[in-house]
């Protein structure tokens, strides 16, 4: 069987992989309450930085309107827990399918949008969202500028473990089946064709590949995991409104993931704890201008670190590496 | 009937703005090929500055013209510092440094001038002899500031060498020196420009929104649509651009879905621009032979 | 910086030493080349020896330089690219460099911004349409569109336009239909002969350099091998077996 080189930066060793998930797995009973939920939100994250990342770094076609198909994913669970009834756990693949179905809506025409323009109508979805769900037409679903309560759910079968650590294995358990998923597509020939038309579009498409379905696919995909992180979220946070799905959210998941590293899975985890911890670390910086603090921050990673946390890494592993 | 021209002038007064704005990000975009996603904030926080000044005690024109001055400067020494050490950095790394400068602009102007909303004087005396019951004297002020704008970029461009200059350098920057274009001058002239006609464009709109820290990020979506429609490489066309954006969210807006999805109209004209013919209306839609 | 006149009978460009690499690899090693005023100056030899290199060099693009560079007289190794421009270089480089996005007559303006000064700028420009009246016909159309060959009358007449001392040419006839190379390189000849520009020209077509040149060197792998005039190149039998294909 005809081995294509593995995306590095995953698979790195069986001992590293099996040591990442012993890790997560004490986290159950090393962390409590508050630290188990902001656990649990790192890992909505890390799904929604892997759909971004799928499209963006693997595809090359950036977006600063993710946080549309975040908050489609949260609304998804939200409304279906609220007016369907469906349990938590459906919700979770229901958002995956709506948010995918809607990410391919979107891609799909706007096909001929290349770089900055694609920037640009992303900008204006991240943008228009929060006012979307407001809408008074929609209420009936969204809750409107109210929004939409959930309830989170406790362990089942009975086992020993309260809410916030069940939530925790669960978003792990659906971490760990995305992330595998995403392995798999990258290194077959989806993955292969999305970085063909992200190298080098007319070249990809003279060998057979066909680049708007390829294109729209990739944003199916990346929207239907940022989707599921969003749908995480809501549960974890017990409540969905519009206003916390702003450009300010589409801002961060994009930070996300060139901070971690784009075009890299690991990447996605690293980012999310930057997204989650950074501004707090910000405000103890600063309380009077804390985004002022974490807008420096940025600029100077840019500059200094344009890897991500993925690149830094790798250039310390070619150090060690270089030393007898 | 009058009250569809009153809607319909609303949305050229408005639309004034939006073409102000939108020329600032033609003129960044000409000269940098770079969309500045933090042009609002920049133009809000030399509103601010032009507040203080005012406050201050400086007489309007005063604090008008140092405004400009300083949102010129300013702007210039961002394209030095911060833009031009990342010229040769992937697409993606530019557009989150401008996100970084949204963000501590944004941030600064709550920081240093607080969050409560401020009211901002209009030059255009209420009631001057252009205004009337359809359009108010600050209206019709605005959309001549904004004509006015686009008129002398236009000229500069097209018939001044530093305009060629400016447009050649934004282009092809290596052939730009090979005839002796300092293009570091031009990109920090080009940003310059942006940063002054920004300031303008914030001190016409905040008299009639009033003034805090989150006045632009609608108005920013606005003139993306605006500029992208009249075509994002012409001044002309931006400002064209963003009058036509002006009148189809207030009549859209009043007429077709109401007021509270007018940002869904921008984001759809966006995308329907892009899609049907994205170099916009006077764009130039640039032929490479293969 | 204002450009010096050159003392009569020294060459109008003097190059020692020449070094130059791309990030940490080295391409030149130690040119030095005399160019004398009023003269052309073919630079020869195959693909990869430096010579694009050794234009770029002496205009401090893109590449690291070390050595010394004399124009007129006048060090200009610590010049930047368009200063350089500006005392009098023109280069018209390999690709044409044409500005797309603009009319065939802005491209040929933009090259008036190396000049001393504006005076006599559009006389300068109908001349150049003398030389090529295929781009007066072409003067308000997208410079993107023009064919090969007109880009490059396009290229040649824009570093005109900057009234230069010195002209550096990257391969004109690259890509080019024969009988379009013949007109330019006959344009070229006229103006050095009625204008008294230097000419630095650098060509795989070694047959066509020499016709036109008055002297000429040889690089290999980032060195001189040879130099000589013209005809000495052309009656050398290693030059004549490696690149006259006699």
């Amino acid at each position: 069987m005809l081995n294509a080189p593995s995306p590095p930066g995953f698979l790195r060793s069986r001992g590293l992989w099996l040591a990442a998930l012993a890790l997560a797995l004490s986290l159950v009973w090393l962390l409590k309450g508050y630290q188990l939920f902001q656990a649990t939100m790192v890992l909505s994250y890390a799904m929604a930085l892997l759909g971004l990342n799928i499209l963006t770094g693997y595809n090359g076609q950036i977006s600063l309107g993710h946080g549309a198909f975040f908050a489609l994913g949260a609304y998804a669970a939200g409304a279906l827990m609220e007016h369907a009834g469906l349990p938590y756990w459906a919700t979770v693949p229901a958002a995956f399918c709506v948010c995918g179905g809607a990410g391919y809506l979107f891609g799909r025409p706007a096909l001929k949008l290349e770089g900055l323009y694609l920037a640009l109508a992303t900008f204006a979805l991240g943008l228009a969202m929060p006012q979307l769900l407001k809408y008074k037409h929609l209420e009936a679903w969204t809750g409107g500028a109210q929004g939409l309560v959930l309830m989170k759910p406790d362990a089942p079968f009975g086992l020993p473990l309260d809410a916030d650590q069940w939530l925790y294995l669960f978003a792990l358990a659906v971490a760990l089946l995305l992330f595998w998923l995403a392995h798999n597509l990258l290194r077959g020939s989806w993955g292969r064709a999305w970085r063909a038309i992200r190298d080098h579009a007319m070249a990809a498409e003279a060998m057979g590949v066909d680049r708007s379905h390829c294109k729209a696919t990739a944003f199916a995909v990346s929207a239907a995991y940022t989707g599921v992180g969003g749908a995480l979220s809501a549960i974890a946070v017990q409540f969905v409104s519009p206003d916390s799905f702003s450009l300010f959210l589409s801002i961060s998941l994009l930070v996300g993931i060139v901070v971690g590293g784009v075009g890299t899975l690991w990447g996605a985890l690293y980012g999310a704890l930057f997204i989650l911890f950074v501004p707090n670390l910000a405000e103890k910086v600063s309380k009077a201008a804390p985004w002022a603090v974490y807008g420096v921050v940025l600029i100077l990673l840019m500059f200094v670190l344009p890897g991500g946390v993925v690149g830094l890494l790798r250039k310390l592993q070619a150090l060690a590496r270089r030393r007898p | 009937m009058n009250e569809f021209l009153h809607q319909l002038l609303a949305g050229l007064a408005t639309g004034g703005i939006y073409a102000s704005v939108a020329l600032a990000l033609v003129m960044i975009y000409q000269a940098t090929h770079h969309i500045n996603f933090a042009q609002g904030e920049m133009a809000m926080f030399s509103t601010f500055v032009a507040w203080a000044l005012i406050d201050a005690g400086l007489p309007y024109w005063g604090a008008f013209a140092l405004t400009v001055l300083l949102s010129f400067g300013v702007a210039a020494a961002v394209e030095f510092i911060v833009i031009r050490p990342m010229h040769r950095a992937p697409e993606l790394s530019v557009v989150v440094v401008f996100i970084g400068l949204l963000v501590i602009f944004h941030s600064l102007a709550g920081w240093l001038f607080g969050y409560t909303i401020k009211s901002f004087p209009s030059p255009f005396p209420r009631d001057a002899w252009y205004g009337s019951t359809l359009m108010s004297a600050h209206e019709v002020g605005a959309i001549v500031v904004a004509l006015l704008m686009v008129a002398l970029l236009f000229g500069l461009f097209r018939f001044t060498r530093v305009g060629l200059a400016l447009r050649a350098a934004a282009q092809n920057p290596v052939s730009s020196r090979l005839v002796g274009i300092s293009v570091g001058r031009m990109l920090m002239l080009g940003w310059g420009l942006a940063g002054a006609i920004g300031a303008v464009a914030g001190m016409m709109v905040a008299p009639v929104v009033f003034l805090d820290p989150n006045m632009m990020t609608g108005v920013l979506l606005y003139a993306f649509a605006g500029a992208l429609i009249g075509g994002i490489d012409n001044p002309v066309g931006a400002v064209l651009g963003g009058f036509i954006v002006g009148v189809l969210e207030n009549l859209i807006g009043t007429y077709v879905v109401g007021t509270e999805l007018k940002l869904s109209v921008a984001l759809a004209l966006i995308i329907g621009v892009l899609i049907v013919r994205p170099q916009g209306l006077l764009g130039r839609r640039l032929v490479t032979r293969v | 910086m204002k450009p010096q006149a050159a003392a009569a009978g020294a060459p109008l460009l003097q190059v020692r030493g020449l070094h130059a690499r791309y990030g940490n690899t080295p391409v030149l090693h130690g040119l030095d080349l005399d160019l004398p005023q009023g003269q052309v100056t073919a630079l020869l030899g195959a693909n990869g020896a430096g010579k694009t290199t050794t234009l770029r060099a002496l205009c401090r693009l893109q590449v690291q330089t070390a050595g010394q560079v004399r124009l007129g007289g006048q060090a200009i190794e610590g010049c930047s690219t368009e200063q350089i421009a500006r005392l009098g270089v023109g280069h018209v480089p390999d690709g044409r460099g044409t500005f797309m996005g603009l009319s065939t007559e802005e491209n040929l303006r933009l090259g008036s911004h190396a000049r001393a000064s504006q005076q006599g700028a559009e006389a300068d420009m109908a001349r150049i349409y003398g030389y090529f009246p295929r781009l007066r016909e072409r003067a308000r159309q997208q410079a993107g569109t023009l064919s090969g060959g007109e880009q490059q009358m396009l290229a040649i007449g824009r570093a005109l336009m900057g009234r230069p001392r010195l002209l550096l040419l990257d391969e004109p006839s690259f890509g080019l239909a024969p009988l379009v190379v013949k007109d330019i390189f006959s344009i070229m000849r006229r103006i050095n002969q009625e204008e008294g520009v230097t000419i630095l020209l650098v060509e795989q077509n070694a047959r066509l350099a020499l016709a036109l040149a008055h002297q000429a060197y040889l690089l290999e792998t980032g060195r001189v091998v040879l130099s000589g005039t013209a005809a000495e190149l052309r009656s050398n039998p290693a030059v004549q077996r490696a690149y006259l294909g006699e």
